[in-house]
């Protein structure tokens, strides 16, 4: 093999053929994996880190507020004597803060009613917000029902839908009564039977399979 | 195709230190008597004037070939836009470059409302009345935006029908078609979230019944309001977060699958209309086609990969054409 054509292209040539040869090829001895296939995967793998570390808090920023509750609040909306239980009285009370009049909500709110099964001494207040898909309802006196503009959804008395594409009944606030003062707190929503429970969103129906098809979402409090 | 030659530069418009030195018996004048005939009657010389004019009309050509030198981009712009069309190509195919018309209407319109505009729930409202009643041309330039949201929209349709009713959506353009309904996509998705900005009481209840017709997808539905809004009820981040999805995320994503979406159409050329018969049967033997091949007339035009290629390109035994060079 050291032929005359080896030896003219020099000592380069010759240190070659007297380097180990790795079998199989790639692998030295002792090594389970080439020395290309190491750089590869170890660049690729601190590549990925580095986009992640990048990625994940951005993107966790964005989805964060699914997870956020935010602080309950409790407006006063007019003394216990203002309200009856025969009809209702429209009060208009900041839900969202930080956004001046756009954050603003409005509830019908009433006496318990003993011939509708309530509690004489409870607070009933009924939100406006169609559970269709979110249209301001107006209390239609007249009527005695609740009657959204949008899409054509009645809603009765206490709320139960009458006709048109509402899902449930209309969503109600969880009230209180302090020194004398009718307060407001959180949202909920009903089921058809006006059980409570936690807020949905308008057109997502509630009770029975509906709770596990449209869950409740950690940034809404919890059914009183 | 034919090679385009590249313009020389003229030494006019290089800097001395960088021409490229003469050829060896170019420097200097001829030794030597003149012909007689040169004696008698001299060549008229250019003047000062004549000269400058002449490097004038080259200069374009060479600034041009100077770019072109180090971009090597005529070839690929050759092939792009001289590329062949199949027969009966009509004015339905502008439907496309209609759209992205529209879209680079909206992207430069929109840029100078950003100028004005404020994304925040207490000043929205006030920065589109002043772009409206006092910004110079600001009416305009906000109308131009706003109706050309709806012009994009209809434009996009008549696209996707046009694509649908020539069958164009068909092999081996299915990935063209999904990416165009992406954009379709991301398109409603510009015109939900701009419909917020003005931040007036339309703006904010259609905003509200949108949020809520994408609430009522089962299980994820809740939870995308939930981000959409930035929380249980639309509130000062929604705004934010609409802008900034209007202005920087879906704007970015749009042009990036207008570009992988204007890629597929000259890489695979258009359709023929349906009502535009195909030359020859579609099936034809292999050796029907290696003579089509051969005598440089393989025309299987009207469907298929060979729309876009009418005349004189041979077709290989599976019959695609050459790929445009």
């Amino acid at each position: 093999m050291a032929d005359d054509a080896n030896k003219v292209n020099g000592a380069e040539e010759a240190s070659v053929k007297e380097r180990v040869k790795p079998d199989p090829p790639g692998y030295f001895e002792g090594e389970s994996m080439t020395r290309r296939r190491v750089f590869t995967i170890a660049s690729q793998g601190i590549g990925g880190l580095a986009a992640a570390g990048i990625i994940l808090p951005a993107v966790g920023f964005a989805v964060a507020p699914i997870f956020h509750r935010g602080k309950e609040r409790w407006e006063a909306v007019g003394p216990v004597g203002d309200f009856v239980k025969e009809t209702y009285r429209q009060v208009v009370f900041t839900e969202t803060e930080g956004i001046g009049d756009a954050g603003k909500t409005t509830a019908y709110v009433r006496k318990g009613s003993t011939d509708l099964g309530e509690k004489e001494d409870e607070i009933i207040a009924v939100s406006n917000r169609c559970a269709h898909l979110g249209c301001p309802v107006r209390f239609v006196e007249a009527a005695g029902n609740f009657i959204c503009p949008c899409h054509g959804g009645v809603y009765d008395f206490v709320g139960k839908v009458l006709g048109g594409p509402p899902v449930r009944p209309l969503d109600r606030f969880q009230t209180r009564i302090r020194q004398g003062q009718v307060e407001i707190g959180p949202r909920y929503s009903v089921t058809s039977q006006l059980e409570a429970v936690r807020a949905r969103d308008p057109g997502e129906f509630t009770g029975g399979i509906w709770e596990y098809l449209y869950p409740p979402r950690p940034s809404t409090f919890p059914a009183p | 195709m034919p090679k385009a030659r590249l313009p020389k530069i003229p030494d006019a418009v290089v800097p001395p230190p960088l021409r490229k030195p003469g050829k060896p018996g170019s420097g200097g004048t001829p030794k030597g008597q003149a012909p007689a005939d040169l004696k008698t009657a001299p060549p008229e010389r250019q003047s000062a004037g004549e000269k400058l004019l002449e490097v004038g009309k080259e200069a374009p050509i060479d600034a041009l070939g100077w770019v072109d030198q180090r971009l090597a981009a005529s070839g690929f712009l050759t092939g792009m836009l001289y590329r062949k069309v199949p027969k009966g190509t009509n004015w339905f195919y502008t439907l496309g470059s209609a759209t992205l018309f529209a879209f680079i209407v909206q992207a430069v319109t929109g840029v100078f409302l950003a100028m004005f505009y404020v994304p925040s729930a207490t000043q929205a409202y006030a920065s589109i009345a002043h772009i409206n009643n006092e910004v110079p041309f600001g009416q305009l330039v906000h109308g131009m935006h706003k109706w050309g949201a709806s012009v994009m929209v209809i434009l996009i349709f008549l696209h996707m029908g046009r694509t649908f009713f020539f069958g164009a959506y068909k092999y081996p353009r299915e990935l063209n078609w999904v990416i165009g309904v992406v954009l379709l996509i991301l398109t409603m998705t510009m015109a939900f979230t701009g419909y917020l900005l003005p931040f007036d009481q339309r703006s904010f209840w259609a905003s509200i019944v949108g949020i809520n017709i994408n609430g009522t997808g089962p299980v994820v539905g809740p939870y995308l309001s939930d981000f959409l809004r930035a929380g249980p009820e639309l509130g000062a981040t929604t705004l934010a977060r609409f802008y900034a999805i209007h202005m920087l995320l879906v704007p970015g994503a749009i042009i990036a699958l207008i570009g992988a979406h204007m890629y597929l159409v000259v890489k695979l050329g258009t359709t023929a209309p349906p009502w535009v018969k195909a030359d020859r049967p579609k099936i034809a033997s292999p050796v029907s086609h290696l003579e089509a091949g051969a005598n440089g007339n393989g025309r299987v035009n009207g469907s298929g990969v060979n729309g876009a290629r009418t005349h004189g390109e041979p077709v290989d035994g599976e019959g695609n054409g050459a790929p445009p060079a």
